[in-house]
């Protein structure tokens, strides 16, 4: 009898394979985010610059809904908006969302945890119970009463449009960091157990050293795995929000809002697949990135993560 | 196990009192009032009479009001968007409809992301891996949405094989559930792959092949099983989303299913709609997790659900 090879048996732990499947996610994954975060980054001069042809709200009554061509790559929307600049500022726009919405996570996710799993006792309770309660609601109720509750109040403050953005990014990253005060709760808490802790307390060193250069540190790994995850996360979030119409302020674009747009465009007499098939497709393999991003990192850097707490 | 049960049963009041109270204050800080609205403007003596009527002339009255006739009575009073409809009415109507499109939603996403997940496993690092890891991972890559209005225009439109915006027959089912099941078969798939992966790995099951079991055999009996614990754990949650329904997907396939009231809710500042379907969807929550806890200890025995409490 041969042994048939094709089940896989590592060496404990994933081994080598592992790592390197997940190296290769993480590369693919890294070089084609790098590559659009630049394009939409590099073009922001044009996408926002009034006299470019790329300028998201030059509207163009002649051109209104053109097939893509030489001239207008990804063709115009129904206003004769060139697609192109308004599909790069709306990733600039949906990339922004989902990395605010990820520091949010980690800012109030890291603190809340660390203090849980570093205190204990009643204050671990208290800070626990609350992350089961907000659990336990509807996390779309709380982004729109959030952002229905603050947004009035703050565009009386600033302009409109800075209040809209910011309200929007706290909004989504306020709902964002509870899976991340669990993971770094229980990080923290198998941490204060092992006995290197327990040393550099007999070693007299303290607290906030003990703190800062011993539990910190060692957090890093699950935090970035977390965070990453977490922007796709915020990114679907701001175009559901998007499509019930009360994400970001038009005309100002994102990725889904665009793709909502570009759904109201597409019926079955004449299809627009352009004004959908471009914002999505976008979408589709920065988020596809980002969670082969994420994994790959989790495999690599946080093999003993336990897979239930996704 | 009883003790545990119980214990946990009778957490249930206290947790429903905070998150009543929370969604409360919640919905009472949103500026503008239910009673106000855009579309027509009430009359001073109306507008008094609908106040009174539900103790809702101040937030205290309302509060002092409103709870006990939810707790003595389990009545969440009228709605106060919906003329001549109570949340109960509403919950009524919508719960059966969600609940039946749930479930088969869940029974898709169950059985096709752990087949994926199990084959990706299998196959791990070769195409299949990355053919149905892509595969999955389209379903949390696109907004629901799109993926939605994509299978209503594919299927209903151009193919003619289901119907478009009904919800008479079992076939107007099948497009809505199969949409609904992205989102969690993804998240199974996943799972299901990093947890095989994890198990594939042991010593017994080198010792099981070794054996002479075949391989079919070695990885439906010894490895699924114990692959699907972190599955299982997964299930609580994700059940409980997708039993209370989705608005997007109702909206884009006409099904008059609650999930479109926890946003309508929402937006209409309809204040005891929003506690009725928070609490709907609490409640479904939490038994589903503890559902899902009693189930993990029956399926792994050295779970100690004593234990667990302690954590």
């Amino acid at each position: 009898m041969t042994v048939d090879s094709s089940i896989p048996i590592d060496a404990p732990g994933g081994g080598l394979h592992t790592r390197l499947f997940a190296s290769r996610r993480i590369l693919l994954g890294s070089v084609i985010l790098l590559a659009i975060i630049l394009a939409a980054l590099a073009t922001l001069p044009m996408t926002l610059g009034h006299r470019s042809s790329l300028y998201y709200n030059s509207q163009d009554a002649a051109h209104v809904r053109q097939r893509p061509c030489l001239t207008r790559p990804f063709g115009t929307d129904s206003l004769g908006r060139s697609l192109l600049g308004r599909c790069l500022l709306g990733g600039a726009i949906s990339l922004a969302v989902g990395t605010a919405a990820a520091l949010i996570a980690i800012i109030l996710g890291v603190s809340i945890g660390l203090i849980a799993g570093y205190h204990g006792g009643w204050l671990d309770a208290l800070l626990m119970r609350s992350v089961d309660v907000l659990y336990g609601l509807p996390y779309i109720l709380l982004v729109i009463l959030f952002k229905m509750a603050f947004q009035e109040p703050l565009a009386r403050l600033i302009s409109p449009n800075a209040a809209n953005l910011i309200v929007l990014f706290s909004a989504i990253g306020l709902v964002s960091w509870l899976t991340m005060a669990r993971v770094v709760r229980g990080q923290v808490l198998s941490l204060r157990a092992q006995p290197f802790i327990e040393a550099a307390r007999a070693a007299g060193l303290p607290q906030t050293r003990i703190f800062l250069r011993h539990i910190l540190p060692n957090l890093v790994g699950p935090v970035i795995v977390y965070a990453t995850l977490t922007i796709p996360q915020a990114i679907l979030q701001e175009s559901f929000l998007s499509f019930l119409g009360i994400g970001i302020q038009k005309p100002m674009p994102t990725w889904g809002d665009l793709a909502s747009d570009g759904l109201l465009a597409l019926n079955p007499l004449t299809a627009y697949w352009w004004m959908l098939l471009f914002p999505c497709t976008l979408l589709a393999v920065t988020l596809l990135s980002l969670n082969f991003l994420g994994d790959g990192l989790r495999d690599v850097l946080d093999p003993r993560q336990d897979a239930a707490k996704l | 196990m009883f003790r545990f049960i119980a214990y946990r049963l009778a957490q249930f009041p206290l947790i429903l009192a905070v998150i009543y109270l929370l969604t409360f204050i919640l919905a009472w800080v949103v500026p503008g009032s239910p009673f106000e609205r855009n579309d027509r403007k009430l009359s001073v003596q109306a507008l008094q009479r609908q106040q009174e009527e539900m103790h809702a002339e101040h937030w205290y009255t309302f509060l002092g009001h409103y709870p006990a006739r939810v707790v003595l009575h389990g009545d969440f009073g009228p709605s106060l968007s919906y003329d001549g409809w109570t949340v109960n009415d509403i919950l009524h109507d919508a719960l059966p409809v969600s609940i039946s499109l749930g479930l088969l939603a869940l029974i898709i996403a169950i059985c096709c992301g752990v087949g994926i997940g199990a084959m990706a496993a299998v196959d791990k690092g070769k195409a299949l891996d990355w053919l149905s890891l892509s595969i999955a991972l389209i379903g949390i890559s696109l907004p629901s949405f799109v993926v939605a209005s994509l299978l209503l225009t594919v299927f209903a439109f151009y193919l003619h094989v289901f119907p478009v915006g009904r919800w008479e027959h079992i076939s107007d089912v099948v497009l809505p559930a199969v949409a609904l099941s992205l989102m969690p078969m993804a998240y199974i798939a996943r799972l299901t792959r990093v947890a095989m992966i994890d198990v594939l790995s042991n010593d017994y099951v080198r010792t099981a092949r070794a054996k002479g079991l075949s391989r079919r055999s070695v990885l439906w009996k010894h490895c699924l099983g114990n692959a699907l614990l972190p599955v299982l754990s997964y299930l609580g949650p994700a059940a409980a989303a997708t039993l209370t329904g989705s608005f997007v997907v109702e909206k884009v396939f006409n099904v008059p299913g609650l999930g479109q009231h926890f946003v309508n809710s929402v937006l209409n500042r309809d204040q005891t709609m929003i506690l009725g379907t928070v609490m709907v969807y609490s409640v479904f929550l939490m038994s589903l997790n503890l559902l899902v806890d009693v189930g993990y200890a029956l399926v792994d025995p050295r779970i100690d659900l004593g234990a667990r409490q302690e954590t």
